[in-house]
């Protein structure tokens, strides 16, 4: 057993030498002089949520710096703390606030808002509903309520298609819309994506779920919250109720590409494309 | 009225296997011929348009996926082939304890690993390679995630290959003063290379089929990766994200056909090598 | 100078036999390092809930720090009966039509087929589940059917897991001695006779672990399962009267539990997670031992006749 735990000792330290010796991603040296054109990569992880608006920032970023690539990909909100919070990913995004708990293990991660997200109640388009209360909403959801004809609706029955437990969209859907008693119906289909809720909600018959705006297409029908559609003038004004913020997390505050990148996101040109994808921007 | 009931029960076994064949017709056939219909050159030079689109080809899928299987078989290569030489021509003159317990050892390592589901895989390598390593979302991570599915296939598949070289080659060899070595590299290997070829084929083809261990290690960028630390996203794993996060169903029915046909080469291409085996050895 | 040259031969020898020893083990440790890591990442899981507590609780719910995986047990062993009881005659019937019924010709299509079948990659399954079975599924008309649920995902399963009984069911009975076969023919009993009676009985142990490998196989898989299964968080439960029903509800597998939401998870929750992938990892580890087990007796009991 001893030479196993010898030879087991050995193949881990190789393992991590080996791993040492992969070059870090270039973009820190793009660095301290902004006045240099920048280059090298930018890696960007976390909420799918934020995922296809940073890709397309991403992408406008690139065509004014064609040495730079911004590399983004999934794994969800916690994920993306975790990664910026240990250095794994340059930048971390995610759909929520960060949590005390993740303010406690990293307490060095900066949090820049990106952009304001609505969420909208969704049906699939033969669901001849139009509008519901809040009250309604938390019904259908918790799984009170079990029939379109308890809501106005034809006679079928709801099918509730959620996120599953920990995505930073659900986290904000249960605390804007199920309040602090009422718990996601058992029986909801939890699908791992915001992609794969909409793809569900506009195939199976019957089906609600709840989306970010940027998600939005006419393959779902949205619903109106109190008489209130779910556009982005809406929650400006405050009479859509249900929305929340999307933030990219570093560690420590931005430097090089990364700081450049930020910024570019907050400034005019970035908030338009916010606009543009679907989102509402920070001001 | 046996005679009768003789043929009632092979109308049974025939149906079972026409069924078969018909499973496998109407399945291959239906992705083959659904997803080839959308497929024109560009879907094979351009790269996938990112965001919720399903826009685009799938170049930069076969560019990571090409880089998965060489990095997978770059790792589990020589250990898996190391392993089944060790164990095919070491561990029979094996005398001691300690030498014979590792070679048990290794023979339990490769009976297990070959029933563990590639999701375990996955999560082994979210906590050691993504996580603990801090690899993060990344080729590197996949890779080796990747090559602990396939090491198994590639030791059974040599062990055979080792195991099909008639014992008269070893005795001839050694017998002239070659030793052990040398016999293994200059005589057994060679002639058992066709076999083991089929192993990496297969390892090969278990990579490129591999969804599970991918989506908890590589990330799903939609991009080319530049280094081993950038995240990628493989041709199964694209027809993941566009069947569940995209409504772009003929986009990864088109990618689904390609990864099908290519399942179907590899598989022709094993044939091929086994049926040469089989001839040579005659 | 020969003498030279060989204690070079010594030293290429003895390190060649050292690389390969070391190469031999990287399985065996790579068994050990994901025991280690699995276990080692559950730990705060089960000492913070306790395994027994996971293991009989139905509630799933990380938000309200519920963790009872017993409802994906169930998904899991529900998925798996499934699959067993559409797959395995299917699959046993193919065996027995390869082995012994199959001309020639015949059999250099079936085989292929089905070695094809099993080179289709899950997603590839999973895609096709969700195109083709969810929608034909959804045409059975009872409330609260959706497609997605336990009756798509063992039709996938059971396709899926065809080719791993079918090829261990087939070189089981064909391990049997020709000499049963011949000398059964030699005493007056027909063909079909000498199969039902003779050589079935006599791989019995080998097709009985060619089932077994099989649940192994169903139980682990997972990409094609979150596709067509609706991973809902339920005891699965009948949807009318009819107890077949069960079958239309919906369902999460020990394996989805873990894709779906591992990304997401941290602390309590992402160990609950990896908790999960040690019950399912010593399922699995029961399951192939035993039919390693069932195939080497059969092998012996073969040997001995």
């Amino acid at each position: 057993m001893k030479t196993a735990a010898a030879i087991l000792s050995t193949l881990l330290l190789a393992l991590a030498a080996a791993c040492g010796e992969q070059p870090e991603p270039a973009a820190e040296e793009a660095g301290a002089d902004s006045t240099v054109a920048l280059s090298g990569e930018i890696s960007v992880v976390g909420s799918t949520t934020v995922q296809p608006l940073a890709e397309v920032l991403g992408e406008a970023f690139e065509a004014l710096n064609p040495d730079l690539t911004i590399i983004v990909s999934g794994g969800g909100s916690s994920v993306g703390v975790k990664s910026a919070g240990d250095g794994s990913a340059q930048i971390g995004m995610a759909s929520r606030h960060i949590k005390s708990s993740e303010y406690d293990e990293f307490p060095g991660i900066v949090v820049h808002t990106i952009a304001n997200d609505g969420i909208a109640i969704v049906v699939e388009p033969g669901v001849t509903v139009d509008v519901l209360t809040m009250d309604q909403c938390r019904d259908i959801f918790s799984g009170a309520v079990t029939n379109w004809n308890q809501v106005g609706g034809p006679d079928m029955p709801i099918i509730v298609v959620s996120r599953e437990e920990g995505s930073g969209t659900r986290g904000a859907f249960e605390e804007l819309v199920l309040g602090e008693e009422a718990l996601m119906a058992e029986s909801a289909i939890l699908q791992p994506s915001n992609g794969a809720v909409r793809t569900t909600c506009s195939t199976t018959p019957g089906a609600v779920a709840y989306l970010s705006f940027g998600y939005l297409d006419p393959s779902v029908k949205t619903i109106a919250i109190d008489g209130a559609d779910p556009t982005p003038e809406n929650v400006a004004n405050g009479s859509y109720p249900v929305s929340r913020p999307l933030n990219m997390i570093t560690s420590g505050e931005p430097q090089g590409a990364v700081a450049a990148w930020l910024s570019f996101i907050t400034s005019e040109d970035g908030q338009a494309i916010v606009v543009a994808e679907g989102y509402l921007p920070i001001n | 009225m046996r005679k009768l009931v003789q043929n009632a029960a092979f109308t049974v076994f025939w149906m079972a296997g026409l069924g078969a064949v018909l499973i496998m017709l109407s399945v291959v056939g239906y992705v083959v011929f659904k997803g080839f219909a959308d497929i024109t050159p560009e879907f094979f030079t351009t790269s996938p348009r990112g965001g919720l689109s399903g826009e685009g080809g799938i170049q930069s899928t076969i560019i990571t996926t090409v880089y998965l299987v060489v990095l997978t078989l770059l790792v589990a290569t020589p250990l898996g082939v190391g392993a089944g030489i060790y164990l095919v021509e070491y561990a029979d003159q094996a005398r001691s304890g300690f030498m014979k317990r590792i070679t048990s050892a290794a023979r339990f390592g490769v009976e297990t690993l070959a029933g563990v589901p590639s999701i375990i895989f996955g999560l082994f390598g979210y906590a050691l390679f993504v996580t603990a390593l801090k690899l993060g979302f990344s080729l590197a991570s996949a890779a080796l995630a990747g090559s602990c599915l396939i090491i198994p296939v590639i030791i059974r598949t040599t062990e055979e290959a080792l195991k099909a070289v008639p014992d008269s080659y070893r005795e001839g060899s050694l017998a002239l003063g070659a030793s052990r070595w040398e016999t293994i590299w200059k005589v057994i290997l060679p002639s058992a290379f066709p076999g083991i070829t089929t192993g990496i084929v297969l390892g090969a083809g278990r990579i490129v089929s591999e969804t599970a261990i991918f989506f908890v290690t590589l990330g799903g960028s939609y991009r080319t990766p530049t280094s081993l630390l950038a995240s990628g996203r493989s041709m199964a794993l694209h027809v993941y994200y566009l069947a569940m996060e995209t409504r772009a169903f003929d986009k990864a029915m088109a990618t689904a056909a390609v990864l099908v046909v290519l399942v179907i080469l590899m598989n022709l291409s094993i044939n091929m090598i086994s049926r040469r085996i089989t001839r040579d050895t005659r | 100078m020969p003498h030279g040259r060989s204690t070079v031969k010594n030293r290429v020898e003895n390190t060649m036999k050292t690389v390969l020893m070391i190469s031999a083990l990287s399985s065996v440790a790579i068994v050990f390092l994901i025991g280690f890591f699995t276990l080692k990442e559950s730990i705060p899981a089960f000492r913070g809930i306790g395994p027994l507590n996971m293991l009989t609780e139905k509630v799933w719910r990380p938000g309200q720090d519920s963790y009872g995986i017993l409802a994906m047990i169930a998904g899991s062993g529900l998925v798996t009966l499934g699959s067993v009881l559409i797959g395995v005659p299917l699959a046993l019937g193919c065996a027995v039509f390869l082995a012994e019924v199959a001309p020639k010709w015949m059999a250099e299509i079936v085989r292929p087929s089905v070695e094809l079948l099993a080179g289709i990659p899950s997603v590839v399954y999973g895609l096709f589940g969700m195109v083709v079975l969810v929608p034909l599924v959804r045409g059975i008309e009872v409330p609260g059917n959706t497609g997605f649920g336990l009756l798509s995902a063992s039709v996938v399963l059971a396709v899926m897991i065809l080719p791993t009984i079918a090829s261990v069911a087939e070189s089981a009975l064909r391990s049997v001695p020709r000499s049963y076969y011949n000398g059964s023919l030699a005493l007056g009993a027909t063909r079909w006779e000498t199969i039902w009676r003779v050589n079935i009985p006599a791989a019995r142990s080998g097709i009985l672990s060619a089932v077994v490998l099989g649940l192994g196989r169903a139980l682990g898989e997972t990409i094609a399962m979150i596709m067509v299964i609706g991973n809902s968080v339920i005891m699965p439960k009948a949807l009318t009267g009819n107890p077949l029903s069960i079958f239309l509800s919906r369902a999460r597998t020990l394996t989805g539990n873990i894709a779906v939401e591992i990304s997401y998870a941290t602390g309590v929750h992402e160990s609950a997670l990896f908790a999960t992938g040690v019950v399912l990892f010593l399922l699995i580890m029961i399951v192939n031992t035993s039919a390693r087990g069932l195939l080497k007796a059969s092998i012996e009991g073969g040997r001995r006749k």
